[in-house]
């Protein structure tokens, strides 16, 4: 009997964590997408540090980690207050009915995915066209997915409210596979904020997977805020698909996690499309995160924006990645990329590696990356004039994040950003 | 106000400032002149307070406080500024929001309340006027984009706005044409009472036709060799630098 025991490989006793979910309340065709995605996951590896694509980032201690999966409440009391009439929370990726609440909007479909797996015709199409068959995660996130949010705005509908999502970790070492779905029909506009949080302490894990689909002259933004305990391990995918004369920002603010990695994958499929991508990380103690965005320029005349910005302390690493493919047919693409970082100590790191593959001629495409520690000469000159060391750092810290605060287009949200760091760096100007 | 006594300074273990010794009295304009290399911005920096500079010897006093113990920002509280020779640029900062963010913190230190928006709005209006600005730069990042005579130019008018005891002026003429050093002169003259004292740092005498000085201070090789009064700064401009060094040498 000792002897006959096989060691599972981490692959096998990862994936052995999600064997107990039930999902027999999917209609078969979700059903057979999950069984797609398990045969997939068959051949595919976890990345290694050989993994090009995984360079800048292991992730031995996130698999080999032991999980559970998390109760489906929350057992400490936290402050799920968020200024809006429509906020749905989840639980270690479970819908919470009592803790959610809605206000509905016509020609808006605001609702747990489970529920829009049984109501909402055009998701049998849509679901999981957008996700990554070679990626890992993503398989594993469509196999085991337990719930996360849908949000359907109609043709030529603009949202009022502002819609949340909330993701919360609770109870010990849990893992979770939100599965969200964002669909905004031509001609509509909203705003949606996500948050990660975490009600626990110890580690978690995360893998999140967003679809999110931009008709034709929609408007869409999303704000990610990424809030989770010092312990807590994320894995996120978010797949952006635009149609012509759409406008989609994506702002990624990464405060909380030991280990985080976003992938934001952008699909422009007409012409006259605007993208922004933008990321503000401010990391300390042992952080990690890294930032990989990719865009594919696919027709004529689209404009994208990326800006990323990390400010790392203490020990923390940061890594920005970001891709700007422009296929042959895409003339008059201009597309604009920045990443700029501030490292405080001599422990701190970031990696930058912007990579832009042209294959039209007549485009505009620029990017910068610049990285740097705190401009001495700029405290000095505040100090000289009776503004304290610790004042001064703030008000340089500010200056060089305050573009990307002001990204941020829900006014609550920029607020609440805006008092994070005035209270990490102990100043206001 | 500002007794300096037997200074000696180093940088990176060079000795530059080898033992200066002066007085300044409130209601006084002191002018240090020297040729490149004498000591006059290290003597500036090393008052202002800057980190790289190690005082070896010697004592500074500031009315009553001895000034070497002091942090940068606690010598500006105290009264001290210096008008940078080359002023930072500070992307991303409003010149107004520094400004208040500075006035803000000295009067928290004094124990004072935070200044009124109304009163700090008067008090830019009034203060602007005096280097002919007009508001101009309030929504500008520092010195960010500014031509050499902005940039000396919002020098003076920081020291305005925050209203010093000893003003600093390190090399506030370099890099200014004749109407740009007017318009600074006047606003320093305009600055200057009984209750603040000026030291101006310069190499040229031009700078001193519209400052005038109550003493001239020659400055070689890391010493005050002559002090005298304005119109030592005119034997200089006439005969250079070469005859107070070789009288420094004799004697």
């Amino acid at each position: 009997m000792l002897e006959a025991t096989v060691k599972m490989s981490n692959k096998e006793k990862f994936l052995s964590h999600f064997g107990m979910i039930d999902f027999s309340h999917d209609k078969e065709a979700f059903s057979a997408k999950r069984r797609a995605a398990e045969e997939k996951i068959e051949a595919l590896e976890f990345p290694t540090s050989k993994t090009e694509y995984w360079k800048y980032t292991r992730i031995n201690k996130l698999i080999r980690e032991e999980y559970q999966l998390g109760p489906k409440e929350l057992d400490s009391q936290i402050d799920l207050s968020v200024p809006s009439k429509n906020c749905l929370v989840f639980v270690n990726g479970y819908f919470i009915e009592e803790l959610s609440w809605r206000e509905a909007e016509t020609g808006i479909a605001f609702m747990p995915l489970s529920e829009a797996k049984a109501k909402e015709e055009s998701l049998q199409k849509h679901f999981d066209s957008l996700s990554k068959k070679e990626e890992i995660f993503s398989m594993i996130n469509t196999a085991f997915h337990q719930d996360g949010a849908y949000l359907k705005i109609g043709k030529g509908k603009a949202a009022t409210s502002v819609y949340y999502i909330l993701n919360i970790s609770a109870g010990e070492q849990p893992m979770s596979n939100p599965r969200n779905f964002i669909h905004a029909e031509a001609g509509s506009s909203a705003k949606v904020v996500m948050k990660h949080i975490s009600a626990n302490e110890g580690h978690s894990f995360t893998n999140q997977l967003s679809e999110i689909v931009v008709e034709k002259d929609a408007n869409l933004e999303i704000n990610k805020l990424q809030t989770e305990n010092d312990q807590a391990y994320q894995v996120s995918n978010d797949e952006v698909q635009q149609a012509a004369s759409s406008l989609f920002k994506m702002n990624t603010i990464s405060l909380g996690g030991a280990l985080v990695r976003n992938n934001l994958n952008l699909d422009l499929q007409g012409s006259h499309i605007e993208s922004w991508m933008n990321g503000l990380s401010l990391l300390d103690h042992q952080q990690h995160i890294d930032h990989h965005t990719l865009i594919h320029h696919r027709e004529p005349d689209c404009v994208s924006h990326e800006l990323y910005k990390t400010v790392a302390d203490d020990a923390s690493t940061g890594v920005f990645n970001g891709k700007v493919y422009v296929h042959p047919i895409a003339q008059k693409t201009n597309a604009y990329q920045s990443n700029a970082n501030m490292v405080l100590t001599d422990e701190a790191s970031v990696y930058s590696k912007p990579e832009l593959e042209i294959y039209a001629d007549d485009v505009k495409c620029s990017h910068g990356s610049t990285t740097g520690q705190m401009d001495e000469e700029a405290i000095f000159y505040l100090r000289s004039r009776g503004i304290g060391r610790k004042k001064a750092r703030a008000v340089l810290l500010n200056a060089f994040l305050t573009d990307l605060v002001e990204q941020i287009g829900v006014e609550h949200l920029r607020e609440e950003v805006q008092a994070i760091i005035d209270k990490k760096y102990a100043g206001v100007v | 106000m500002l007794k300096i006594k037997n200074l000696h300074a180093s940088i990176e273990e060079t000795e530059i400032l080898k033992g200066i010794d002066l007085e300044v009295k409130a209601g006084e304009v002191h002018a240090i002149m020297g040729p490149n290399g004498s000591g006059k911005s290290t003597l500036s920096s090393v008052l202002a307070g800057r980190d790289e500079y190690e005082v070896t010897a010697g004592s500074v006093d500031f009315l009553g406080e001895d000034l070497l113990d002091l942090e940068a920002e606690d010598r500006a509280r105290a009264g001290i500024f210096l008008a940078f020779q080359y002023p930072v640029e500070i992307p991303g900062v409003s010149n107004i929001n520094f400004l208040k963010t500075a006035i803000n913190e000295i009067r928290e230190k004094r124990g004072e309340k935070e200044i009124a928006a109304k009163d700090f709005l008067a008090r830019v209006k009034e203060k602007s006027k005096l280097v002919g600005l007009e508001g101009k730069f309030n929504n500008r990042s520092v010195n960010e984009g500014f031509s050499g005579g902005e940039k000396k130019r919002n020098e003076i008018f920081q020291m305005a706005m925050l209203e010093p005891k000893l003003a600093i002026l390190d090399e506030t003429d370099s890099g200014l044409d004749i109407d740009a050093l007017k318009v600074v002169s006047e606003g320093v003259n305009k600055l200057k009472s009984p209750d603040n004292a000026t030291i101006v740092i310069t190499h040229y005498q031009r700078l001193l036709d519209y400052i005038v000085p109550d003493f001239v201070h020659v400055l070689a090789n890391g010493k005050i060799v002559k002090t005298g009064g304005k119109e030592l700064a005119l034997e200089l401009e006439e005969k250079g630098y070469d005859w107070i060094k070789q009288e420094a040498v004799k004697a």
